[in-house]
Order: C-alpha cells, then structure tokens, then sequence
C-alpha cells in the first residue's frame, strides 16, 4: 500500500509542477496578482508531495519491502541500516528520484528566500523550475518508477547493493554532486526569466550570484569527495581517471566556475552580461548533459548503470528542449542586452575575460575528449577510447596561463591600470615564488623534473601574489592587522578560493610526479622498501563480516628501522552477489600517504600487492575544500544578508 | 584607429589566435592518444568497417573472452599471458605484467589495452574488468553475442 502511495505522491507532484509553471506565468500575463502569489504556494506544495514520496521510498528501504522491484534489485536483509538508506540512490530510479527531490528543495529555497525579490521576478524563476521539474518528474514516472513491485512473485531476499558503492563515501558523495547539478537550474532559471522579462541588470546579477555560488560550492564538495572515495574504494590508488562520468560531472564545474567569476563582473561592473546569461544556460545543460550521458548508457564506462534506450531518448529529447528552447530565447532577446561600461585593455576584466576564455578553453578540451569516442561510433568509425594522456597534456598546457593570470587578477584594478604600478608586486612576488619553489622541490622532491618545477611554481606564484594582495588590501588605509579585519568576507573568499587552487595544484603536481607504484608478488614474512620505506608482510587473516567474507593481509612499515604503522589491507567477496572487493589500507600524512592493496592469491600461495607512495596526495582534496568553504565565506557577505533593499522600479499590478 | 576599435581588435585577434592555437594543440594530442577498440578476429583479418590491419607496435585495446586453461603464471612475477577469442574465431595471446583486476577470471569478458608486438600478441599495460558482472562494454558484448560465455552459464 506504501508504494502505492508514494508513486501517488509523486504522480501530485508532477501535476503541481505543472500548474507552478502555468499558473503564475498566465498570473503575469493577465496581471493577476493572486495567480502571480500562487507561485510559492505550488512550488512548497510539491515539495511537500516529493518529499512523501522520498521518506515512503527510503522507509521501504528500511523495512526491506522486497515486494518492490527497485529495492529488491538494490538491497539485502543483510545490509547494515545506514547502506539501506544510501541504497535508495544506489541505482538510477531512486537516483533520478532524489534529483527530483533537490530540485523541488531548491525551488523551495528560492521561494521562501527571496522576499526581497519583486514577486514577478520570483513567479518567473519558479516557472522556469517547475517547467524543468515538469520534465523529471515525467521522466521518472513514464520510464523509471521506483514503486513498480514484483507481484505476485517476490523474492525472500534482495540481491544487495553493489558492494563497490558500500562505503561511507556513497553515503554523501551522489547527494552533494546532484544538489550542485541541480543547483545549477537556479541560475539557470534566474537567467531564462530574466531573458523573459528582457531586463538584465545588475540586480539580476546580484540575486543570482549566491545561489550559484552555493551549487558550486556543492559541486566542488561532490566531486572531491568522488575523487576521494575513488582513491580509497577502487583499489588502484587513482584519484582522477578522466573516466567519461567524471568528466560529466567536471564540465559542469568548469562552466560554474567561468559562472562565478563571470557573474562578479556583471555585478560589480555591469558589463559581460549576456556572456553571463550564457554560461549560466551552458552550466545547466552540462548538468542535464552529464546526466543523459551517465544514464543512457551510451557510454562505456567504469560507472556504468543498467541501461534502457528508451531512458536514454527521453532525456536526449528533453536536453533538445531544454538547450535548444533557452538558446533560442537568448537569440531573440540577448541583442537587448547591453553592457554600459567601460574598461581598457589592462583592467581587472581583461583578467577575468581571459579567465573565462581559458576555463571555455578546457571544457571544449573534456567535452571534446568525452563525446568524440560517441561520435565516432555513431558515424560508423568503430569505437575509439581517448586515454588519459591527451587529457593530462591538454591540461598540463592550459593550466599554465591560467595560473599566472590568476595570480595577476587580484592585483589589477577594474576598468584601468598603469603598467608600471605592477612591476613592483609582480617582480617581488616573482623572486618569493622562486625561492619557495626551489625551497620547496629541495625538501621533498626526490628528484628534479621540468614538469614539477612548473607546478610548484604556479602553485606558489598564485598563493604569493594572493598574499602580497592581502597585504596591499590591508595596508592601503590602515596597519597590517587593522587592515586584515576590515576586509569584507567576499574578499577574503577570493584569497582563500584562490589559496585553495594553488594548494591543488601543488598536491596534484606532486602526486603525478613522485608517486612511487609498485605491484609486487609478496609471500607472508616477505618484505619490499623503497624511498625509506619498508614494507613487511606480517600475516594473513581470516575476515568475517555481516554481508561478506575474505582475507586481510596485515603489513608492518618502517622508515629507517623506526616503525610507521600497521596497515590492514583487505580483500572482500561479498556473499550475495559473489563479487570481490579490494579495500585498501591507507596511512595518510600531510606531505604523503602510503597506500597498500591485495591483489589476488597466486597459485603457489604468495599474494599480488600494489604498494603505492604517493606525496601530497591528501593536498589535492584540500585544496578543494578549502574553495569550497570560500564559496560559503562569499555566500555569508554583508551585501547578501540585508534586509531591506530599495526595491527596484515596477509598475504596480 | 580609436582605443574603443583597437581593444575591440585586440580582443577578437587573441581569442582567434588562442582558439586556433588550442584546437591544433588538442588535434595534436587527440592523435598519439586515440585507441582503436579490435576484436581478435578483427586484429588478424582487419576491422569489419574498413578492412585495415593494426600495425605492429600500434597501440589498442582488445576486447574479447579468455580462453580458459589458457591463463600462465610466471612463478617468480606477477607476469601473466592468456588467450582471447571472440565469436570471430580468432585467438589472440594478451602479455601482461601487474595485477589483474578483481573480475578476472577464465571465460569472462575482459578489455585489454597496450600495444601490438607481432600479428597475434599484445603487451598489455592495462587489463579492465567490469565491476559489475551484470555489465559487459558494449563492444565486448556485440564480439561474444551467440558465444557460450561465462555469465550464461551462471543463469542456466
């Protein structure tokens, strides 16, 4: 009866989505203020029915309902109760139900969280959301139900989750990634709306700039955390493979981030408006984009899910919809955008132009790199892979003016500059950034190579031209820590965004250049070393857990006869689907981490074990998390918690 | 010319110039690093669209099933060889040194990528399983379509 229930809660929802989309925008056009005003009384509505509709779905899950069919392809008696619940998005029903679910709760927040907002502009926005919900929500009901059951027949047990996505990190890291995905709709919808109503202004700018800074904020969580849980799950001491889902959910990022930077500019300055309105269209897609190509299964890779052509057509339609409608709209209605102000070419938005020329730059470069092997295919080809080196040289090479502009940005002044201003911060801050480099690669590089020095170099430039800006910031009015405390959150978010990146990619820039791989063949009582370590292959154990059995190996390791850790690598089968799993043991440290697999037993009784050294590898997940806590120090700004706000010019109705 | 036309032409020449550097970067790039995807039959008889042999020391990547008994362990490495076939007919040995994913096993779908050392044998640096038995590339599975692999005779 529940399921029942709960596919009519969301069949409710699925109407209310509709009138949220008719109704107010039918208000506007007829001048109807209560139909205007039902706007965010359908979209809490709906929330309303959505969420019944999750919290039936998750209580199924939790009382192994195995009647029905979803939970019986995705769940076990035998899985502890906290993998139940992560169960409901373990696979693409519940996945695309939770996306659903976000979407409503985002459309609820921007209803109930901008009443300072004009109630037209809000009843467009919302319009917009509810037409997009509209379409998950026939997507779900018409081709992936998550209340189908299985009657008369039912089995007594399920066939348990994919035991590759039992770990605390599937917990958490789809639900961050799709709140950013779906994040992206706001600015989306702020942009169509104001595309609607033909009036793009700084306000504009304004109300959206918060909204996209939080979904790239949980964008940036998710995929840190995939690439994290990657790392620690996988068993291959990987942390990016440019793996097609990946790049899904990266290109998304890259246009968000050309978003938030963008937006700065059409905020502070007014100008870059329709290219604004444009990323914010793109981000949205690549999102829609990332989800057609992670559930159509029209690509191979290690993510793969069940597949079903007619999802995959459901969404491809849907994304024709989508992007083609709203680049249609911005055809028609951008020419009546104009920026007014002025800049030279030495100016802050240079910078940031050629910031987003760059990041552009990239995402052709993953977009090209995902969809060419699609391409090839379909033309009849064959099938072609693109291996991970063209991504990483493309990279290699785009992240070089990247950075150094990067690090110029912050300390040229909008709208004009003189050259000779510059040479003093720059030239400084270029001798600080060769001593610390070669500082730096002295104390832990075990040996000299072109490509590290390059990184920590550009590493360092951002984070010293970050600092001197920091201080020039402060001492222009008042002394060094009178000056710091003054400076506004927003401010601070952009020297520790930027800090963040440079922290990244030092980790990164370490990580691919002195990690140390070795995949040895080891018998217990054996030991390996390398870079001062040693390894010694204590013992074997016998491994009992609820839903699985297996082996651990157990490892002692010494640095110059001091000892390290004990490390326990694990190797699981996971009873119900007979499918062996490879949990790694991992000593992390701040400047390295040491990294132990089994492999499989060979025949004369030793074990295949990967031993991987890989420095500053933990660099490369804080470097994102500290962009991640700047994008909320941004969201925190003064500018965005004031209450009242002249209200911008409108006709009464 | 005004300042206004001159940044204006700045602006446009750059981006011209940065496009055209990138797209010849990533052309560049995109050649040493496409693999075709061969079946056995196809790396001895030639593509089934074109008709085109792989060229010794070209790299590729192989999908077949391995043929069981026919997995060889150096006893002193992690040195492996084993046989693919497809529902071609034709046997191709894979070399490999390291360790093979979880999912391997004799009579299983396997994607192999490296690089072609003479008309029949490969040296792999990279083995892929899938992780979920259910699942199979679409490519392994179109050259093992009618063959008697493993996971059907798990479901009979």
């Amino acid at each position: 009866m529940l399921a029942e229930i709960g596919q009519f809660a969301l069949a409710v929802a699925c109407m209310l989505s509709l009138l949220q989309t008719v109704y107010p925008l039918y208000g506007i056009y007829a001048r109807q203020q209560t139909a205007i005003e039902s706007a965010k009384i359908l979209t809490v509505l709906q929330f309303v029915f959505v969420l019944l509709s999750f919290l039936i779905l998750s209580y199924l899950f939790l009382v192994n309902d195995f009647t029905v069919t979803y939970i019986a392809t995705n769940s076990n008696s035998a899985l502890p109760w906290y993998y139940r619940l992560s169960a409901v998005w373990g696979a693409h029903e519940g996945s695309l139900l939770l996306w659903v679910f976000l979407l409503s709760l985002w459309s609820t927040a921007v209803a109930l969280m901008s009443k300072r907002l004009p109630i037209e502009s809000i009843a467009r926005v919302l319009a917009v959301l509810g037409l997009l919900s509209l379409g998950f929500y026939l997507f779900v009901l018409l081709t992936s139900n998550p209340f189908l059951r299985t009657l008369p027949y039912f089995p007594v047990d399920g066939r348990d989750l994919n035991p590759l996505l039992q770990d605390i990190g599937l917990v958490v890291h789809p639900p961050m990634l799709y709140m950013g995905y779906v994040g992206f709709s706001v600015a989306f919808a702020f942009a169509i709306a104001a595309l609607l109503e033909g009036r793009l202004d700084s306000a504009w700018a304004k109300w959206s700039r918060p909204w996209t800074m939080a979904a790239w904020v949980f964008l940036t969580l998710g995929i840190a955390l995939g690439s994290w849980w990657a790392y620690s799950e996988l068993g291959w001491g990987g942390w990016w493979f440019w793996d097609p889902v990946e790049n899904a959910s990266f290109m998304p990022w890259i246009a968000g981030t050309a978003l938030i930077h963008s937006l700065a500019v059409s905020e502070k300055r007014g100008v870059f408006k329709s290219w604004t309105v444009l990323l914010a269209i793109s981000a949205f897609s690549l999102s829609l984009l990332g989800t057609f190509l992670v559930r159509s299964g029209v690509l191979v890779s290690v993510h793969a899910f069940a597949s079903d052509p007619a999802r995959g057509l459901f969404i491809l339609g849907f994304l024709i919809l989508v992007i083609g409608g709203s680049l249609l709209l911005y055809a028609v209605q951008a020419a009546k955008v104009k920026s007014r102000g002025r800049y030279r070419l030495l100016s802050r938005e240079s910078l940031l132009l050629s910031n987003n020329i760059f990041l552009i730059a990239a995402l052709i470069v993953v977009l090209l790199g995902t969809l060419l092997p699609l391409i090839h295919k379909e033309i009849g080809l064959g099938s072609i892979s693109i291996g991970e080196p063209f991504f990483n040289r493309m990279f290699s090479v785009l992240i070089v003016p990247f950075a150094l502009f990067l690090g110029v940005g912050p300390l040229v002044r909008w709208k004009r500059q003189n050259l000779s201003e510059l040479i003093k911060p720059l030239g400084s801050s270029l001798v600080a950034t060769i001593v610390l480099t070669l500082l730096f690669l002295i104390l832990f590089a075990s040996h000299f190579t072109w490509l590290a020095l390059l990184g920590v170099f550009l590493g360092f430039w951002v984070l010293t031209t970050t600092c001197y800006e920091l201080y020039l910031r402060a001492t222009h009015r008042f002394t060094l820590f009178k000056g710091l405390s003054k400076l506004g959150n927003s401010h601070w978010a952009m020297s520790l965004g930027h800090a963040g990146f440079a922290v990244m990619v030092m980790g990164i820039t370490m990580t691919q250049n002195y990690s140390i791989e070795r995949d040895v063949k080891l018998a217990v009582g054996e030991s390996i070393a390398f870079e001062h370590y040693d390894f010694h292959f204590d013992a074997i154990q016998a491994l009992n857990g609820q839903n699985y059995t297996g082996s651990m190996g157990i490892f002692t390791v010494r640095k110059d006869q001091n000892l390290i850790a004990t490390m326990q690598a694990e190797k699981r089968i996971y009873t119900v689907q007979r499918m062996p799993m490879t949990e790694a043991a991992i000593d992390a440290g701040f400047t390295r981490d040491l990294y132990i697999a089994m492999g499989e037993m060979l025949p004369d009784g030793a074990w295949a074990v990967r031993i991987y050294y890989k420095p500053f590898i933990r660099w490369i997940w804080f470097g994102p998390l500290m962009m991640s806590f700047a994008g909320i120090l941004m969201m925190l700004d003064r500018r965005y918690r004031i209450k009242k706000v002249e209200k911008p010019l409108q006709e009464n109705c | 010319m005004n300042p206004r036309r001159k940044k204006r032409l700045l602006i446009t020449s750059s981006l011209v110039v940065g496009l055209s550097l990138t797209l010849g970067l990533v052309l560049f790039a995109l050649q040493q690093n496409i693999d075709l995807f061969y079946t056995p039959t196809e790396i001895i008889k030639g593509k089934n669209e074109t008709g085109v042999k792989p060229e010794i020391g070209q790299r590729l990547r192989v999908g077949g099933m391995v043929v069981p008994g026919t997995v060889k362990r150096d006893p002193t490495s992690l040195k492996v060889s084993f046989d693919l076939i497809d529902n071609g007919g034709g046997i191709v040995t894979v070399f490999f040194n390291g360790i093979l994913p979880d999912l391997f096993r004799e009579g299983q779908g396997i994607v192999a990528q490296g690089e072609l050392i003479n008309a029949t044998q490969i040296n792999a640096f990279e083995v892929l399983a899938k992780h979920d038995e259910e699942y199979m590339p679409p490519e392994v599975a179109d050259a093992l379509k009618g063959m008697d692999h493993l996971k059907n005779n798990n479901n009979r």
